[in-house]
């Protein structure tokens, strides 16, 4: 503990500061065009308009939302159990936050006036009398980094269905009981096949390091991705089948059609948050959309290459627009799908979760070290 | 360690986000409140009865099972990351059956499982 805060300086704090700070406007900014995309496309999908009214095209729609937000009544039923009632949304909210800083969204690049603002801080910090010497020639697109990365991802967004469970029971409504119930039921069922398709790319991967993991994905031209088996093409089958599972439980994992059971709205009304409102609801909402987020995130890094891509050795800025591409691939796809699919009933989900997807899961982890031992 | 303190550090950004946006519309949002607003909602009539009934045992039967299976994950997941360095240092067939003989009793569980019926939601 001690050698940890000798090791913390002003500049780290400060550094990892403005990098959040940065990070929380952008995710502030996708989640809610996440919502104004959705509105859009489904509209074209459902041959209607859409929200188009508040500004161009209605680009000024999430702001018009979120004042309403603010200003509706926020509705405390007299049946419910306080306290959790109000935590509910918070720990929904926080670990999903909570995964996203540890992603690496790009190489090291090269920071453009870099020298020149080092010089300045080191200057303007020489004559208060502290003695800092940051280099800003080239900055890391990652907010943070450690080698158990993916395991720290599992665990938070495993945490979220805490809140929902919370939040259903403590409403104390019998809509909000159920939903909160089949949305923990789904989710518990969904990650078991998430973690076990992971196991069978991480043979090839060989490490939980999320930085390493992308940038182990960078040869032929910055399309060597894990998706057509990393270090040796004869992985391919395995990969295919665990970034196809992994696609389906990250899906369900975030209740989104067609796995959207704990919201069906013909039968629970609005699922786990049906009694609340305002700013609460709102939260709930947020976090639906960082943990689709947070998911696609996570088959752009371990599947998709993260941001590999063609000269991107040369460009190293051009890593985040692949970066983007990919990750807005993923949100497009549930979008897509949301405009398609019908819903799943609740034993046909439970069913092809546990006797479909767990021992395809389990089969490929053979198949994955079978093809291992042979080729690697 | 220093890796870390940027979790801490969002953990608390987020926190106060969170704690603020809750009394925000606690503050700013109007009141009225009538009874009628105030109860459960159950699609306009009056709730019957309580909401924290006994629910299926299935639900606590899935939990059970999500343990179960996700500790066999955690034992998998160690064991795929150190794969490529174990089958340059021990015999590829030892590395192989080894894990088999892991999965192969895991399968015997989740046929057992099956065979109970526990994937029946159907059945009551």
């Amino acid at each position: 503990m001690q050698s940890l805060f000798n090791s913390l300086d002003l500049q780290f704090v400060l550094g990892s500061l403005i990098k959040i700070a940065i990070f929380w406007i952008f995710i502030m900014l996708v989640v809610a065009y996440m919502v104004y995309a959705e509105r859009r496309v489904l509209a074209v999908i459902q041959n209607r308009l859409g929200p188009n009214r508040v500004g161009w095209q209605g680009l000024l729609q999430p702001f018009a939302d979120l004042i309403k937000f603010i200003f509706k009544e926020d509705l405390v039923p007299l049946a419910v159990n306080k306290a959790l009632y109000m935590m509910a949304p918070v720990i929904v909210l926080v670990p999903a936050m909570m995964v996203l800083i540890v992603y690496p969204f790009g190489p090291e690049v090269p920071l453009p006036f870099g020298g020149v603002l080092s010089q300045l801080i080191n200057d303007l910090t020489a004559r208060v009398g502290l003695n800092w010497n940051v280099d800003l020639r080239t900055i890391n697109l990652y907010i943070t980094n450690f080698n158990v990365g993916l395991l720290y991802v599992f665990a938070m967004t495993s945490l979220g269905v805490y809140g929902i469970v919370i939040g259903g029971w403590a409403s104390n409504s019998k809509y909000s009981l159920l939903g909160g119930l089949r949305s923990s039921a789904q989710m518990i069922s969904y990650e078991l096949a998430m973690s076990l398709s992971v196991v069978a790319v991480l043979i090839q991967i060989g490490t939980l390091d999320l930085n390493e993991i992308a940038r182990g994905q960078g040869d032929w031209f910055g399309l060597r991705w894990n998706i057509f088996g990393g270090p040796t093409l004869a992985m391919l089958p395995s990969a295919l089948i665990a970034f196809v599972i992994y696609l389906i439980s990250a899906i369900a994992e975030t209740n989104r059609v067609p796995f959207d059971l704990p919201e069906a709205e013909t039968e629970l009304v609005a699922g786990f948050h049906t009694e609340y409102s305002s700013l609460k609801f709102a939260l709930f909402f947020m976090a639906e959309y960082v943990n689709m987020t947070t998911v696609s995130v996570l088959a752009t890094t371990l599947f998709l290459g993260g941001w590999q891509g063609p000269f991107v050795e040369q460009f190293p800025w051009l890593g985040i627009v692949y970066f983007l591409a990919k990750v807005f691939f993923f949100l497009f796809l549930y979008i897509w799908l949301r405009g398609t699919l019908p819903r799943f009933r609740y034993d046909q989900l439970m069913n092809f979760g546990w006797k479909i997807l767990l021992p395809v899961a389990l089969f490929n982890i053979v198949l994955a070290s079978v093809l291992g031992v042979l080729f690697l | 360690m220093k890796a870390y303190v940027p979790i801490l550090i969002v953990f608390i950004f987020v926190l106060g986000f969170a704690v603020t946006n809750i009394v925000l519309s606690h503050l700013v949002g109007k009141r009225k409140n009538t009874r009628a607003k105030l109860i459960p909602y159950e699609c306009g009539m009056d709730p019957v009865g309580s909401a924290h009934q006994r629910f299926s045992v299935k639900f606590y039967l899935v939990a059970m099972l999500f343990i179960l299976f996700d500790i066999e994950a955690v034992f998998l997941l160690p064991w795929a990351v150190v794969f490529r360095d174990l089958i340059q240092k021990l015999s590829r067939p030892f590395v192989f059956l080894e894990m088999m003989v892991f999965v192969a009793v895991l399968l015997v569980g989740y046929i057992y499982v099956w065979k109970k019926g526990l994937f029946e939601w159907n059945r009551s």
